[in-house]
């Protein structure tokens, strides 16, 4: 059953619109991800749930109770921002505490919840410490601690991450992902960063110039993406030209090679085409019987730790890029060497050039 | 392959020729004299060392001088203080036209340097006795500025009344050209965190914006202080020194007039060395504190 619901919002300043024909459903304890590039009206639309903007038009329902108009103070719910917004007057637990004393609770029971969340954020000890004796990931804890502090119906985090180097990013949010998980609140997590939004939600809303283009769970929106945004924002992606001969047994040229796609293809025979193409797909060598071999020369080798990417040159100066799984006995082929590529029928996404939505089933998992 | 080294030559450098006019200017205007000043009051007119100079700040005239001047600049201080802040908070957080915010600063970046002389005469010509002002009041409300009741007594311009009404003219000025960066340097996210966890506008400046800004604030209102304790021109231009003040009574000692005693003229002025050294360090610390906070 829907917690948090959002329907037909729609957010405008001035003349630039910066949310259009916004609509969501969370059900309760649900961790949802809005991922975009900046200025698709993520934020916007978090600050809308806040209670920080108000819609143009649409409405928001929280637990059965239309928000939509409600001012922020009277929403009940807790809110981390990138900033952290912790208030530098106020040691940590005076920070945590904050929600519980303007609602006049009384002193031992803030205490009391204020040691509850510093234990659960690992910061016992820093209780009587101030924001800026804090290191970046710690004050972001304490923010964390804060917004949960008065138990609100919902979560939101409006990048919380971002001002944080690699490795505190990535422990810090599987810490947020277990507290989560632990409480049970709905959440609402805002992000620009794809790995961050997969690994974290339940569900994941890709937006894109103020719209929707789809909602689902990372793993539909990263095997299945429905529109060519959602495809080439959310994962590394090859967009390779393709040129129908057969659209009936699935055969189109890429780079003047023949390959054979299993996705549906709506073009005529000499129609231009696009296909998109994960490089986690593509492997190097002949693959097994029945794989799309391509012939090409090593354009150039990335070395980027866990993985090795590669740029596969084609003729007609088609470009195919390929992860390999880094391993000592691995054999790198040189620069500008003779080589095959092979990925499976049912790899590539075809998409019609200029089309917003792909051919949608095509199956690369 | 053994390699020798030997240490780069630093080249020489000759920046901090720079410096040198800054450094000619201070020793000759400003350490020099507090040498001189430090020497004179403690010598007496024949150049005998002695400490009766300081012993006689306890007496009425050198005593009244500095009760006088605290007063003048604590209530200018406080009420500037007060009225410049609360100016400021509205140009900056009170989403006005960004003109009137322009216009404001304006204003105050050349009224709060608009004292001395030509400051008192432009209140001699509106509020004086003869003032455009007071003959306005005068001819079309009837009102007499000087003689009619005000505040419980009569009006006078030229009393310590007068000088807390032309001080406070460069002293709320300087207040918003002081707390306007502290003020700007409220965050947003500070007030929507406060709001988002359920605090009220009064509670948010309660217990967040106010504590935030209380060094600047209290800072502020101590350079306030000082700006006012050593404004000299403008009481002069203004009661011609009949009024108790400590600038003007070193004036009187240092210029010679029946009292003519350079040397307590000098003890004078240590002391108020004294509360101006006490006043930029209190508000150095004061703002210490505010920049870190507003720093995190």
């Amino acid at each position: 059953m829907s917690f948090l619901t959002l329907t037909n919002i729609q957010k405008s300043f001035g003349t630039m619109v910066a949310v259009e024909d916004f609509n969501l459903s969370a059900t309760k304890g649900e961790f949802v991800s809005f991922l975009g590039p900046s200025g698709c009206g993520k934020t916007t639309t978090l600050r809308m749930i806040a209670g920080f903007e108000t819609p143009t038009s649409g409405t928001i329902v929280l637990d059965g109770g239309d928000i939509t108009y409600r001012p922020p103070n009277k929403r009940n719910i807790g809110m981390v921002f990138q900033s952290y917004a912790l208030f530098p007057n106020m040691t940590v637990a005076q920070n945590v505490g904050f929600g519980l004393r303007v609602r006049k609770r009384p002193a031992d029971q803030i205490q009391k919840r204020v040691t509850e969340l510093l234990e659960l954020i690992h910061l016992p000890d820093k209780a009587n410490q101030f924001p800026y004796q804090l290191s970046g990931g710690q004050q972001q804890r304490v923010a964390l601690a804060r917004a949960l502090a008065f138990e609100p119906e919902v979560l939101l985090l409006d990048e919380p991450l971002s001002a944080l180097d690699a490795k505190i990013r990535v422990s810090l949010r599987q810490e947020i992902r277990a507290i989560q998980r632990q409480l049970g609140i709905t959440t609402v997590y805002v992000t620009h960063d794809q790995e961050e939004a997969l690994s974290l939600s339940d569900r994941v809303v890709v937006m894109s110039r103020g719209r929707v283009e789809q909602i689902g769970t990372p793993f539909e929106i990263y095997n299945f993406p429905a529109t060519r945004f959602v495809a080439s924002f959310v994962g590394q992606l090859n967009a390779l030209p393709a040129t129908v001969v057969d659209a009936g047994s699935g055969r189109l040229t890429v780079g003047g090679q023949e390959i054979r796609v299993s996705a549906r293809i709506d073009a005529p025979a000499g129609s231009a085409m696009s296909l998109a193409l994960r490089p986690e797909m593509v492997s190097l060598g002949e693959g097994p019987e029945g794989s799309n071999r391509l012939a090409g020369t090593v354009a150039d080798v990335d070395f980027l730790g866990a993985i090795v990417r590669m740029r596969i040159r084609l003729a007609d100066a088609v470009i195919v890029a390929l992860d390999v799984f880094n391993e000592p006995t691995l054999k790198l082929p040189a620069v500008g060497s003779s080589i095959t590529i092979s990925f499976p029928a049912d790899g590539p996404l075809v998409m019609a050039p200029g089309s917003e939505a792909g051919s949608g089933t095509s199956a690369a998992a | 392959m053994s390699q020798t080294s030997t240490p780069a030559r630093r080249r020489p450098t000759f920046s901090w020729l720079g410096v040198v006019p800054f450094l000619l200017f201070t020793i000759a205007f400003l350490i020099l004299p507090i040498f001189f000043l430090v020497v004179g009051s403690f010598q007496d007119s024949q150049g005998n060392p002695t400490l009766q100079n300081y012993l006689d700040l306890t007496t009425e005239q050198p005593a009244t001088a500095y009760k006088n001047s605290i007063q003048l600049s604590l209530i200018t201080a406080v009420i500037g203080g007060i009225f410049g802040f609360l100016i400021a908070v509205a140009v900056i957080l009170g989403r006005l036209p960004r003109a009137i915010r322009s216009a404001v600063m304006t204003f105050s970046g050349v009224a709060s340097n608009f004292a001395g002389v030509p400051l008192a005469l432009a209140f001699v010509f509106t509020v004086g006795q003869l003032g455009l002002v007071t003959k306005l009041l005068a001819d079309v409300f009837g009102y007499h500025l000087w003689r009619d009741d005000f505040f419980g007594g009569s009006f006078s311009l030229y009393s310590m009344l007068g000088l807390v009404l032309v001080y406070l003219y460069f002293q709320f000025p300087l207040m918003v050209l002081i707390v306007a960066p502290a003020i700007d340097g409220l965050r947003k996210e500070w007030r929507e965190a406060a709001e988002n966890m359920g605090a009220s506008s009064f509670q948010y400046w309660r217990h967040v914006a106010l504590p935030i800004l209380l060094p600047s604030l209290l800072g502020s209102m101590i350079l306030l202080f000082g700006n006012a304790f050593g404004a000299q021109a403008t009481a002069y231009q203004l009661t011609s020194g009949t009024i108790n003040i400590v600038p003007l009574v070193i004036s009187a000692q240092i210029r010679g007039d029946v009292l003519h005693n350079p040397n307590l003229g000098y003890a004078l002025a240590m002391g108020m060395v004294l509360i101006m050294a006490v006043v930029i360090l209190i508000y150095g610390l004061l703002q210490r504190r505010s920049e870190r906070w507003l720093r995190a």
